[in-house]
């Protein structure tokens, strides 16, 4: 999944660009950006256990900072991660809400088999942007940690 | 976002002034204080923070910047700002997701020599008590309507439940549990995140460490002695916070106050994380309600982690905890929005003070501070780097008179993490930590790396800063031997 951690947006956190062909794909690199914050390799998360999820927002960037901190909710009220998301998003007609169908799978957090890194707090509006860069859909954001 | 850097008036060696003329919409100037070495390498977004926030209705006399300042979101951390309580807002980016994070202190009366011997031993043991890292939870198991007590009633609760001991309270801010945390106002997901929490480090740059007073570090004799600080004393010092509970009630409120924000109240911002309303409002009344829950579940967290530092050192000295008579010095929040009074143009007047990053210093004579310290000011706790020590300061009157009664709170960063894990090894760090003297457990070496003490300032050249300003008075400095990093 594409995504980069980027230097110079913040000092003491964690800053990222997440992008994909469409909004699906972008929104599932962001989500593995989030869980790579947390836990070394991505890949160490086992899709084991299936969760679904379905968001609805006012607008695509609302959508998406929803469907992050969502992870960030599951990571410490059920001590999930997740290592699959199965996304998808549309919008209602005549210009109605976005809505998020997302197919989660991960596991159990677990110091033992889990490298961790370091624990997100929250999802910030810190130069948060949301945008589509010739065909390919993008989003910045910054995790405090 | 600013090209450059505004152009800053010195008021003195240790403050500095942005004019209100320097953006649009500011309705006070901002200051900023620290040496001209530390404010010139503070990072450019810092006085684009304290110049929007000096953008925000009712705010008082100026914005505010600590010596420890360095770029966060809404508010630079280090930031302080008052606002009128009948006229003024209130902001979670004021404040910070992480609602009173903060500072707790804990004196022994036994010596370095008496505890080398046992160090392994009590860091390991320490490292197993109290845990740390991504997704942690604690001993104290506790139901959904227990948690909701714990957040009306803080360390209160804790101690009615034998997890400390009644002088604690005391010596806590707000005596451990602040009056009127309303748990009606806090979302259920907030009580979910935070549930399994209490008694928990969290990761970042939270840590408990083992540290030890030099005897040539006691730099006040007499505010050290109200203290019970004396030479060669070991003690223990932790920084934690409301952990998920109070990040969600952070989150929660943010989008409440974006949503009702320019629609309902009419204020426009510059940046989305200084979502604010109105202080009498409705909403703002409603986050002052919940934001004092996550004070109390803080101040609860640090409790209970207190009364399992008391068991471990019991287990490895083989002598109770009264025995060693270790006794809490003092707990202090750096992450708040609270109601103080303070006179203004003559005038006692009501303000909403926010400290994001920065640590109360109300001086001496102040009915805040506990009795038995009130001669000298109330303690002031600074957490350094894990490797180059950290700071016990006095409060002062100048404070009083100048920054809401706030100094700094930390050493502050410099380097991103990114940069400290590609400079600093985590593994290689705590070899070379234990040659120079401090044993270091982690749950991630990574994040070892990431809290090098290069990636901070230097704590010294901070804590002079602060002194010399003289809205903290410096009394001891402790010293590393032993560190629990999440």
């Amino acid at each position: 999944m594409p995504y980069k951690f980027l230097e110079g947006i913040t000092v003491a956190d964690v800053a990222f660009e997440a992008s994909g062909a469409t909004e699906n794909e972008m929104f599932e690199s962001a989500a593995e950006a989030v869980t790579s914050t947390m836990v070394k390799d991505h890949k160490s998360v086992k899709a084991n256990i299936p969760k679904k999820l379905a968001l609805k927002a006012p607008s695509l960037e609302q959508l998406l900072f929803d469907f992050l901190q969502e992870l960030v909710f599951l990571k410490d009220a059920k001590l999930m991660l997740y290592g699959k998301y199965g996304v998808k998003v549309s919008q209602e007609p005549n210009g109605g809400k976005f809505k998020l169908a997302a197919e989660l799978k991960g596991e159990k957090l677990n110091p033992k088999k889990h490298e961790l890194l370091v624990d997100v707090k929250a999802v910030t509006w810190h130069e948060y942007r949301v945008w589509k860069e010739g065909n390919r859909w993008k989003a910045r954001v910054v995790l405090d940690v | 976002m600013l090209n450059n850097k505004p152009e800053l008036k010195k008021i003195n060696d240790y403050a500095w002034e942005v004019s209100k003329e320097f953006k649009q919409g500011m309705r006070v100037p901002a200051r900023i204080y620290g040496s001209k070495a530390i404010v010139d390498a503070m990072d450019i977004q810092v006085f684009d923070q304290v110049t929007n926030v000096a953008t925000l209705p009712g705010i008082q006399r100026a914005a505010l910047c600590m010596p420890d300042g360095h770029s966060g979101y809404g508010f630079p951390i280090g930031g302080v700002a008052a606002f009128d309580a009948e006229t003024g807002v209130i902001s979670p980016g004021g404040v910070g997701f992480d609602i009173n994070c903060g500072m707790r202190l804990v004196r022994t009366n036994l010596t370095i020599d008496e505890v080398r011997p046992k160090l392994r031993q009590l860091v390991d043991q320490l490292f197993t008590a109290v845990p740390a890292g991504v997704g942690s939870s604690g001993f104290v198991k506790l139901n959904k309507g227990e948690f909701r007590e714990i957040i009306e009633e803080g360390a209160d609760w804790c101690v009615d439940r034998g997890f400390g001991w009644e002088q604690d309270l005391a010596r806590t801010e707000e005596d451990g549990c602040i009056k009127g945390a309303d748990e009606k106002k806090v979302s259920g997901k907030a009580v979910e995140r935070g549930l399994s929490q209490i008694g928990t480090l969290g990761s970042g740059n939270h840590y408990l460490e083992i540290q030890w007073v030099k005897p040539e570090n006691i730099f006040d004799e007499e505010a050290a002695k109200a203290y019970g600080i004396f030479p060669n004393q070991v003690a223990v010092m932790f920084h934690c916070g409301s952990r998920g509970f109070g990040h969600q009630v952070a989150t929660d409120y943010l989008q409440v106050f974006l949503n009702v924000m320019e629609s309902k109240y009419g204020i426009k911002i510059l940046d989305r994380e200084l979502a604010c309303a109105p202080f009498h409002s409705p909403e703002g009344q409603d986050y002052f309600a919940a934001m004092k829950c996550g004070l109390n579940m803080s101040f609860a967290n640090r409790q209970v982690i207190l009364h399992r530092i008391r068991e471990v050192f019991s287990k490895v000295m083989g002598k109770t905890a009264e025995e060693m008579e270790i006794q809490q010095v003092y707990d202090v929040a750096h992450n708040t929005a609270k109601l103080e009074e303070y006179e203004i143009d003559g005038k006692r007047t009501r303000v909403v003070t926010h400290r994001k990053g920065a640590t109360r210093s109300f001086g001496p004579g102040r009915p805040e501070v506990p009795q038995e310290f009130r001669a000298v000011g109330q303690p002031v706790i600074i957490g350094g780097s894990m490797e180059t020590g950290s700071y016990l300061l006095a409060g002062t009157q100048k404070a009083m008179e100048e920054t809401w009664g706030s100094t700094a709170h930390g050493s502050g960063r410099t380097m991103s993490r990114t940069q400290a894990k590609h400079m600093f090894k985590g593994e290689a760090l705590q070899k070379d930590m234990e040659r120079r003297g401090i044993l270091v457990r982690s749950v991630s070496y990574a994040g070892l790396a990431e809290e090098a003490g290069k990636a901070y300032k230097d704590i010294d050249a901070v804590i002079d800063a602060t002194h010399q300003a003289g809205i903290s008075r410096r009394v001891a400095k402790l010293l590393p031997v032993a560190n629990v990093k999440g």
